[in-house]
């Protein structure tokens, strides 16, 4: 039901296109007006989300401290993953953002008789940071589009990601790399019993969408052939606020540009944002100095205790009577 | 704690980054290219017509010359046939490169807009000498 | 306690998922797996509201009458106020990395112990109430209303998380279940929905200054006890000091250790080393606890339980606090004492008055960790110590989840091992410092009637231990944590016999050669040590 309604949506979008700008012609629609405003909604939409969060204060340190504390000079702390410094912190963060540093931990149990056993899991490490580098690597690559005079670092990237010289135009590695990634991850979800058990329609459709994104912009590179030059003419337009047709360009562009514009729309309002997320977490964003340095709470508020006087009231008798020190005289 | 400040500067960053395709090209008047059918050879045609349609060649023609490649390095076939019926050599340099012997302003304008970096001219060179 | 059911019907389950949706999936509240409900007059003792003797297994909680309205509310308000439930409501992509690191899935393949569905618990209800599209698409979108039914679940299921912190490590965005229990356990106690186990502590901790309700002279007579045995053992007496003005350094210890086995060794431990010593220090019945089970119920109250210490430093004139092995204590204390009660002006940075180490770590907070300080003594020769005193123990350590996930103190007590002892084995790797794996008994857990959760929780731990047992012949978990000395052994008898549970300071009493001491022929339990009693004992 999870899968197939949002296959379903999936499916559904592909075809609006279709029929809007092949069969109805409603390029402006579909080619204008739907891109600005997706790119409208994902950035305010990702600022208010992030802001937020920014909102809600973070009033204790609760770094989880994954290796020894700094503490007696001649014990080595770990100071990227128990960070006290703000450059631990930074370099934790870069390890974590850029190489799913927790992730590559990940270990699969499992039970034979009366026994476990832990192991060594790596597969979901390296789906997901083949799909997001991969991922990264295309979008900068789309840069041409959108770029005149092309910009040498995009030139080389365009070069690398193509240097093995199959077929014509250059077969691009990260086309196949992320193909296989979100095929993977979609697999998994699918494939493993307790993957599929927590997973929701959340999490089909955005792969679902994804590889929609992914498969079309092959089709369009490698199949149903369109005219780069008209595709990257109206690029330009769009962003020089100067949108214009001067080519009859395929409809497979407009069912990439959807699908895309989309992902874009809905980004802001889905797991997605943990890629905003991530900065954010206090777990792993946070120095383990608290000891060190006083962590303020900007609500802390004062409450009510039991105090010592309280105490001895109480227990003034018994406390005598065993010679503990007093404050008062009973 | 609340960490105001870096958040709001992440966030701008942020932005800008997103932002940048628009940012860069601030104050650019951005035209697509018009690759000039200016030479001795097509301005001395009857009929402007090339091998194929111009809009399948504006989409395809890559395609095509790696056919022809195919075709005469690997089956030693040397015409092609087009959709009129007409024949021609499948050459690069002799068919091709003939009627437009202008490269840079015609090859080169489209792929160099669009970032493209054919491999044809790592061995071919066009007739004139100019590219390499 | 529930009769302890038998180790191959624990066992008969595997990591399989049931056909029906989780939301479809009833809860199953059946004895031995809950603690007992509040008693009223705990929640009382700490003015909680909506306080009433109530049992999970009854069919009607006896909830207040807009008790959606109390939890939806304190669960708004906690959006407002930690970055970190706001969070992690919203950005957990379910891979499923934390599916099996937590112990108690581990341990019964319940599919709802595993971090990302516990969370998913209160994440259903977060989008249903606070997301735009919770609201319009209801169960597609992954939300579910607050039913009854939902709120059993949720509150079954998170007396079933230990607050450990494990899955935080694997999570690829750091999200902590702990983060979660903690503010679901803060919403339970809007409705009166705390556990006995639980509320009896904190209410004893609020009146009389410890988890176990020691009264002073209690403490007292307790302590008479032990240094009448080590008497016997040392031929030393030893007369510890409380609630003493002027003494240069507080000395807070989880209360477990002031009253039972195994415990109380560990106190001797401490103990032995501060007379060796010649420190100035004081105890106090006041501030009689270093752990803190509010901690277990709302930030508010962990505050409230956990303001005795420095107001006990202040009041005493001491110039630092050392505080003794607890691991939730030192989760407290390394991330959250300062920040409510501090800051603490009025103590001095700490150091040592035998090394002159300045603790620069602890320059803030001004409390220093046991294993530190002996750690730091040990560095520089200070301490006499005969390892072989303990050579007829193998030992491994486990590490405390919230010493090692919340602190990282791995080093420290290792070092102090290493050298008292001449027998240490690492359990697996995947099973220690970080990765530790948790005692299935924290954040209050540690109950009698929920004994078939804590074993199956415990398990994992207990399979590592039985990995060394078999391979090295370990006969001894040290550790540095209060409630793994409590929980424990229950838990090695059950699953691996012949494995005794020690804290680190037990093991440094052993090997300790106090001045003018007799020829040790007993260990601290009064058990006679092998090879030095005359005897030809091996």
């Amino acid at each position: 039901m999870k899968i197939w309604s949002s296959l379903l949506a999936v499916i559904a979008l592909v075809f609006i296109a279709w029929v809007g700008a092949g069969v109805l012609h409603l390029s402006t629609f579909f080619g204008i007006v739907l891109p600005y405003l997706a790119l409208i909604i994902f950035l305010a939409g990702f600022l208010l989300r992030v802001i937020k969060w920014g909102k809600s204060p973070v009033p204790f340190c609760i770094p989880t401290t994954c290796g020894q504390q700094e503490s007696l000079p001649w014990i080595k702390p770990n100071k990227i993953e128990n960070p006290t410094t703000t450059w631990g912190v930074i370099w934790r963060m870069i390890l974590e953002i850029t190489l799913f540093r927790s992730l590559f931990r990940n270990t699969a149990t499992e039970k034979h008789d009366g026994n476990l056993a832990i192991g060594s899991a790596k597969w979901l490490w390296f789906g997901s940071l083949l799909f997001h580098w991969s991922m990264l690597v295309i979008i900068i690559r789309h840069l041409r589009f959108f770029t005149e005079p092309v910009p040498v670092l995009i030139q080389g990237l365009e070069f690398m990601d193509s240097f093995l010289q199959i077929g014509i135009p250059l077969l691009y590695m990260t086309d196949v790399f992320i193909v296989l990634a979100l095929s993977y991850l979609f697999l998994r979800r699918v494939a493993i019993p307790k993957v599929k058990y927590i997973s929701q329609a959340a999490d089909y459709f955005p792969l679902l969408l994804l590889l929609g994104v992914a498969i079309s912009g092959i089709l369009m590179r490698y199949f149903f052939r369109v005219d780069v030059v008209g595709v990257k003419e109206l690029a330009m337009g769009l962003v020089t606020f100067r949108p214009v047709f001067s080519a009859e360009i395929g409809p497979i562009f407009y069912i990439h540009l959807t699908l895309v514009s989309c992902l874009f729309a809905y980004f802001p309002w889905s797991k997605l944002m943990h890629a905003g997320g991530i900065f954010m977490s206090p777990t792993r964003n946070l120095a383990n100095n608290s000891r060190m340095v006083r962590h303020v709470n900007p609500w802390n508020y004062a409450v009510k205790t039991h105090t010592y006087d309280e105490y001895e009231e109480e227990f003034r008798d018994k406390m005598k009577k065993v010679g503990l020190p007093l404050e008062g005289e009973g | 704690m609340y960490n105001g400040g870096k958040i709001i500067a992440g966030l701008i960053i942020f932005a800008a980054i997103i932002t940048s395709p628009f940012l860069l090209n601030i104050g650019k008047a951005d035209e697509a290219p018009q690759p000039s059918l200016d030479t001795p050879a097509i301005n001395q045609m009857s009929e402007k017509k090339c091998v194929e349609s111009a809009e399948f060649m504006r989409t395809g023609h890559m395609q095509m010359l790696n056919d022809w490649r195919d075709q005469v390095v690997r089956n030693g076939d040397t015409v092609y046939v087009s959709n009129s019926g007409q024949e021609y050599e499948m050459s690069l340099e002799n068919s091709c490169l003939k009627c437009h012997s202008n490269k840079q302003e015609f090859c080169d304008s489209c792929h160099t807009y669009a970032q493209v970096d054919p491999y044809c001219w790592d061995c071919h060179t066009d007739t004139k000498g100019a590219g390499q | 306690m529930a009769k302890l059911p038998k180790k191959d019907e624990l066992m008969n389950y595997k990591y399989e998922v049931p056909p029906s949706d989780w939301m479809d999936t009833a809860v199953d509240i059946r004895p031995g797996t809950y603690c007992y409900g509040a008693k009223g007059k705990n929640l009382e003792a700490v003015n909680f509201p909506n306080a009433r003797d109530w049992s999970p297994v009854d069919e009607d909680w006896h909830l207040p009458d807009n008790w959606q309205e109390i939890f939806l509310n304190g669960m708004a308000e906690r959006l407002d106020k930690y970055r970190s439930f706001r969070l992690f409501m919203d950005v957990c992509v379910r891979c499923g990395a934390c599916a099996d690191k937590c112990h108690f899935y581990m341990g019964s393949g319940d599919p709802k112990n595993m971090p990302v569905l516990r969370g998913e618990l209160l994440r259903s209800v977060y989008r249903r109430y606070f997301t735009t599209s919770g609201k319009l698409l209801g169960r597609i979108a992954g939300a579910r209303d607050l039913t009854e039914d939902v709120l059993k679940e949720l509150w079954f299921y998170f007396y079933q998380c230990t607050e450990c912190r494990r899955c935080s490590v694997f999570c690829p965005y750091g999200i902590d279940q702990a983060e979660i229990t903690i503010m679901g356990r803060e919403l339970f106690n809007l409705l009166g929905l705390n556990t006995d186990w639980i509320s009896g502590p904190v209410a004893n901790c609020y009146m009389k200054g410890n988890h176990v309700g020691l009264e002073p002279q209690t403490i007292l007579s307790n302590i008479e006890f032990m240094m009448d045995d080590l008497e016997d053992i040392t031929g030393k007496r030893i007369e510890p000091r409380f609630n003493k003005k002027g003494a240069e350094i507080l000395f807070v210890a989880p209360s477990g250790d002031l009253f039972a086995d195994p415990g109380i060794y560990t106190c001797m431990g401490y103990l032995m080393l501060f007379e060796q010593l010649g420190l100035d220090y004081t105890m106090s019945t006041y501030a009689s606890e270093g752990g803190n089970f509010g901690f277990f119920t709302s930030n508010e109250m962990a505050k409230r339980l956990n303001a005795k210490i420095y107001a006990e430093a202040k009041r005493l004139g001491v110039k630092w606090i050392l505080g003794g092995e607890c691991g939730h204590m030192w989760r407290v204390v390394n991330q959250y004492m300062d920040t409510w009660n501090g800051p603490a002006d009025f103590l001095e940075v700490p150091v040592s008055p035998i090394t002159g180490t300045k603790f620069e770590n602890a320059r803030s907070t001004k409390m220093v960790h046991i294993a530190e300080f002996t750690a730091d003594l040990i560095y520089h020769n200070k301490l006499k110590l005969d390892p072989s005193r303990n050579d007829h123990l193998r030992i491994t350590f486990h590490d405390s989840c919230n010493t090692s996930r919340g602190m990282g103190i791995m080093e420290e007590p290792r070092y102090i091992i290493k050298n008292v002892c001449n027998n240490f084995f690492e359990m697996p790797e995947e099973t220690i410092r970080e990765k530790t794996l948790c005692c299935g008994s924290g954040s209050g857990l540690n109950a009698g009637e929920n004994m078939e959760v804590r074993l199956r929780g415990g398990f994992p731990r207990a399979n590592a231990v039985k990995y060394v047992q078999d391979k090295h012949g370990v006969n001894v978990l040290a550790n540095i944590c209060a409630i793994d000395r409590a929980a424990m052994p229950s838990l090695m008898d059950y699953w691996v016999p012949g494995v005794q549970v020690m804290g680190v300071h037990e093991l440094v009493g052993n090997a300790l050669i106090m001045d003018g001491e007799k020829e040790r022929t007993l260990n601290l339990r009064g058990e006679p040590l092998p090879g030095k009693g005359g005897e030809d004992d091996v």
